[in-house]
């Protein structure tokens, strides 16, 4: 099915199954321990073997020898494979930094051996035994802030220059130019990196995996190991999470394949939680700086945006400025994203890639802007929304409801009533502090596939390789065919992540849910025309599908009786067109906070936070809603703790576990209030729906520094907020 | 995880006695941290003497009129131990404010009191560490390293590791004694004062035990009331160890005793420090860290530390 021009009225639109809470169809078998995640597969193959990695103890350099004696010999062993045994791998395109192979260590704990054993204890054991001796390249400089004034940073993306920026900063009346800086991230999430691999005997390669992106995986095994996509099977029907760090091939699956290769036997292998932070891909440092010219009325006149990341030579880092050039009015633009090439571990896409940390600057300085300017932080923004792109007037976005989500946001959260003079309003020992932000995150569409089978009790099925990452898309799919086919949700099965069904959009920046669903919304379609020819060539616009049974022309039929000779089978894909470029797709909200600072030791509680959110139709409320609270705890972290800790002198994060990494506990949240808007955006999808899975991250940590302001008085541009920052200049007790 | 045996131990003498000469003997308890010690090879027992069936479970009365609690008690229990709750109120706030509830079910009063650092070159076998490996240097004082965790106080140029627990911070403010037994059946008893060593030039010695010792038990003198409050500072509500801990007694007429978690290699305590409890937390501070050497990154904790006694002296003169 081509998407060629915005959704008309459609069957979708019905609604009966659709934009309806349903709990998770998959939740009793995740909290029965049966669904089936990568590592504990035991099951699909036999006489599994148990690798275990040794990493690279500098983050610079070559490897001069691997001695492997000792491993070898040592109990339970199997095969020790040596990464100077062979030359490098391939990657997959979207990788940065190959994963294996070759003598050139490029981060700390790169993988440089395997250890192959009858069991994960032997295989660890061992792995110990590896001696590896290193060539280590001195002098590295692991700094970015060193490097914020070279000439010599390189760009991730194209300029926005319009207009005269510096001119019309000049001349502005109210203006603002302060530095704001984020450090780097890991994704944490709960389930590490781990595959199973396996070989026939014809060479074709099984790996069941954890990957949001089935098909990438694919083509980064291919890429890997010499072979063509039909020689390899990638299944991945459960993932405990994986917010951009399981996008693209990582070491798991590559050391599992060799492994097996090597042994003759299947090989299972987990990234330990010790290793992730360096060995996978983290979210970059960002220093941005941040010009805002407005006129003494509020009206943005200039606005500048200068982020510099980091990454390995050939990636991205994290363009901060993402949504700078799209938010809000003005007329004269400057938009910079620099990269500066440093040789920590491969900077790469977390959660809301771009926006979640040029917003944790952005809202900030609008916040700062608002106090300059002696207006409503809420207000300032409502004055600067806009309804086309900026820097291209004539190309409007297909559905911004920003201006609403402000104003019910400061209705429900009472914002009228919040003390305006900051470090003003105090309770005992605490600080009270209210603050807000905006969120922007685009709304990315990508192709995608499904097949439908209709079976001969009348049930369906729906197979392609979307994965479900926690997100809950198996019961948007389930929703989906059930809308389509006049289903109940518990009649349709989903099936997902293995690469033998349709490609489809994988999961990511939040394009999976719209994406997919689209997907499986076009095998419907497909399958109710087979069902329509079926009926005597009736119109397949004519028929209703409701309870199980078809009616056309008023004679109804079950959907048993149409496929009672044996199953009836669709395949289709969406394919979104062009006209799409024509239009900005974006998704918005408006983030309140409520917090309180401890006046003694600078400790931040957040109180209550609420998140008034516009991403078109809401397909399934409640795993939204799951989605966005869970992207607002995310932005709290961001905003209050998370920080990976470089050595400076060595080059690697050193804070590289769970306990050195702080992610919020439960104790850290407190209420979390959700509302989204009843919207539509028929320039999305077919089914008028854009994600939600990174909006609720976008814009919250602002939000809550903002609030820190409002209860302290004390401005903290460096994130995290953490009391050190604070300590100095908080009132005396 | 290296092989090792595994032998119970029906009493503390018993377990001496499987202990007594083998230097690659080791008392396991709840094993929440010898556990993920070794998984990440940074203790390779090679035995291990598990003393959870020793029957060192119960909290007595002493004849001092305080209280004996077994080594084998586990932190929950004595958290919520009625005559702990009531007369040592600052030690059921420093156990709850650590670890999270599974964590305490498992540890013990024994063990909690020998666990190790969590400094993040400890943990890391990559990087050079005193404690690990006795003279391999200490990556976290090398130029760039990650200190802003580490210690300030009674850390010297070889290790500036800090004791991770609470419930030894509140231990020692109440003057804990550690009761041991070795294989010969001598018994001693150590002021929590004198039982952790200084890192100095052996940061790897981190008690006076003595291989094979056991402790049996951890007394508390009579109760000393007072109001007893514990303030635990970290960059998360809970789950997190400490930046600073602040465990403070006060009596009525201001006296009082303040000791110090997250800031040095012991619970951090000193009688001239106590003596200034009348004078405000500045005064407090001004001998009690005294000669601190902090990093760049973590030299916050000092004023971090003045500033959270400063808030619990201000809330208990509320009370």
């Amino acid at each position: 099915m081509d998407f060629n021009e915005p959704a008309g009225t459609n069957p979708a639109d019905r609604g009966t199954v659709l934009g309806k809470s349903t709990p998770r169809i998959d939740g009793p078998l995740k909290t029965s321990g049966h669904a089936p995640y990568a590592y504990e597969r035991h099951d699909v193959a036999e006489d599994q073997l148990a690798g275990y990695p040794v990493f690279s103890a500098i983050a610079r350099g070559r490897i001069t020898r691997i001695d492997s004696a000792a491993a070898e010999a040592a109990p339970g062993v199997v095969a020790v494979i040596r990464s100077t045994d062979m030359d490098v791998l391939g990657k997959h395109g979207m990788n940065v930094v190959p994963h294996f192979g070759g003598d050139e260590i490029r981060h700390y704990h790169q993988a440089v051996a395997l250890v192959v054993a009858e069991s994960f204890e032997a295989a660890r054991a061992a792995s110990g035994l590896v001696r590896v001796a290193y060539d280590a390249e001195g002098h590295a400089d692991y700094d970015l802030s060193t490097h914020r004034d070279t000439a010599m940073a390189r760009k991730a993306e194209p300029d926005q220059d319009v207009g005269d920026f510096a001119a019309a900063f000049a001349e502005a009346p109210v203006t603002l130019d302060e530095t704001y800086t984020t450090p780097c991230q890991t994704h944490a999430m709960m389930e590490p990196h781990a595959s199973i691999a396996q070989w026939d005997e014809e060479g074709r390669l099984t790996v069941w995996s954890s990957t949001q992106m089935v098909n990438w995986l694919v083509e980064g095994l291919c890429s890997a190991f010499d072979l063509d996509p039909d020689q390899v099977r990638v299944d991945s029907p459960f993932i405990g999470g994986g917010f951009g760090s399981k996008l693209f091939m990582r070491a798991d699956s590559v050391l599992a394949a060799l492994g097996a290769r090597a042994t003759g036997r299947p090989v299972k292998v987990a990234l330990p939680r010790p290793a992730i932070a360096n060995n996978t891909t983290h979210r970059a440092r960002t220093i941005q700086r941040i010009r805002i010219g407005a006129d003494r009325d509020g009206r943005i006149t200039a606005i500048a945006h200068d982020g510099l990341s980091h990454t390995q030579p050939g990636g991205d880092g994290e363009n901060s400025t993402a949504q700078t050039p799209f938010f809000y009015a003005g007329a004269n633009r400057l938009i910079t994203p620099r990269l500066v090439d440093l040789h920590l571990p491969e900077a790469h896409a977390m959660r809301a890639p771009g926006e979640a940390s040029g917003l944790m600057a952005l809202e900030i300085a609008m916040d700062e802007m608002a106090e300059k300017l002696g207006m409503d932080p809420v207000e300032f923004r409502i004055l600067n929304d806009t309804q086309v792109d900026p820097g291209q007037p004539d190309r409007p976005f297909s559905d911004r409801n920003f201006v609403t989500c402000l104003r019910q946001g400061a209705d429900r959260f009472g914002w009228a009533d919040r003390n305006t003079t900051p470090g003003g309003r105090r309770e005992g020992m605490w600080l009270i502090g209210h603050g807000m932000a905006g969120a922007y995150r685009g709304a990315l569409t990508m192709n995608s596939g499904a097949l439908v089978r209709l079976r001969p009790d009348g049930t369906a099925v729906v197979e392609t390789d979307m994965t479900d990452i926690g997100t809950g898309s198996y019961t948007i799919i389930a929703q989906t065919a059930a809308e389509m086919l006049g289903l109940g949700v518990d009649q349709v099965e989903v099936r997902l992540g293995d690469s033998r069904y349709p490609v489809s959009s994988g999961s990511g920046g939040q394009f999976g849910a719209p994406s997919s669903t689209a997907g499986v919304y076009a095998a419907c379609v497909k399958l109710r025309e087979e069902i329509a020819r079926r009926l005597g060539n009736v119109d397949a616009g004519s028929l209703d599908f409701a309870d199980g049974r078809v009616t056309a022309s008023g004679r109804s039929t079950s959907l048993a009786e149409i496929a009672a000779d044996g199953e009836i089978t669709a395949e289709d894909k969406v394919a979104f067109g062009e006209f799409q470029d024509d239009v900005l797709m974006a998704t918005f909200a408006a983030h309140f906070v409520e917090l309180a600072v401890h006046a003694g030791t600078g400790e931040t509680r957040v109180r209550r936070m609420l998140a008034v959110c516009d991403a078109g139709r809401i397909l399934n409320p409640l795993s939204a809603r799951s989605q966005v609270i869970g992207g607002m705890v995310m932005g709290l972290g961001a905003a209050l703790m998370e920080e990976l800790a470089i050595d400076t002198g060595r080059g690697f994060f050193a804070n590289h576990d769970l306990a050195g990494y702080e992610v919020p506990v439960h104790a850290d949240i407190a209420s979390q209030e959700v509302v989204f808007l009843d919207t539509l955006d028929p320039a999305s999808t077919p089914l008028k729906a854009k994600g939600v899975g990174e909006l609720g991250l976008c814009g919250i940590a602002a939000a809550v520094a903002n609030a820190h302001y409002n209860a302290t008085g004390l401005r903290i541009r460096d994130y995290p907020l953490t009391l050190d920052k604070v300590l100095e200049e908080l009132p005396a007790i | 995880m290296r092989e090792f045996s595994f032998e119970r131990a029906g009493d503390a003498g018993q377990a001496a006695t499987l202990a007594a000469g083998d230097t690659g003997a080791k008392f396991i308890a709840g094993g929440t941290n010898l556990l993920d010690l070794m998984k990440l090879e940074i203790e390779t027992p090679s035995r291990l003497i598990d003393v959870t069936g020793t029957g060192l479970d119960r909290i007595e009365q002493t004849d001092a009129g305080g209280l004996r609690i077994g080594a084998m008690v586990r932190n929950t229990d004595l958290a919520a131990d009625d005559r702990i709750r009531r007369d040592y109120g600052v030690l059921t706030r420093a156990l709850v404010a650590g670890a999270s509830g599974q964590l305490r079910n498992m540890a013990t009063s024994g063990g909690n009191l020998l666990q190790r650092t969590r400094c993040p070159y400890f943990y890391d076998t990559n990087m050079a560490c005193n404690k690990r490996s006795p003279g391999a240097g200490c990556a976290a004082l090398d130029s760039g390293g990650f200190t802003r965790p580490l210690g300030v106080i009674g850390i010297s140029d070889h290790c500036i590791a800090t004791h991770p627990s609470d419930m030894a911070v509140a231990m020692r403010l109440l003057d804990a004694q550690v009761e041991t037994l070795d294989a010969a059946g001598n018994s001693r008893s150590i002021p929590l004062e004198e039982f952790y060593l200084l890192p100095g030039d052996t940061p790897e010695r981190e008690t006076v035990l003595e291989p094979g010792e056991i402790i049996t038990a951890v007394t508390l003198p009579a109760p000393i009331g007072g109001h007893q409050a514990y303030h635990k500072v970290r960059d998360r509500a809970s789950y997190a160890f400490a930046l600073v801990s602040v465990a403070l007694v006060r009596q009525a007429d201001g006296s009082g005793r303040v000791a110090l978690g997250g800031v040095a290699p012991q619970p951090w305590r000193r009688a001239a420090a106590d003596a200034e409890l009348p004078n405000g937390a500045g005064a407090v501070m001004a001998r009690l860290l005294d000669g601190a050497r902090p990093t760049a990154q973590n030299a916050f904790k000092i004023t971090l530390a003045e500033r959270t006694l400063a808030a619990m002296l201000a809330e208990a003169e509320g009370n």
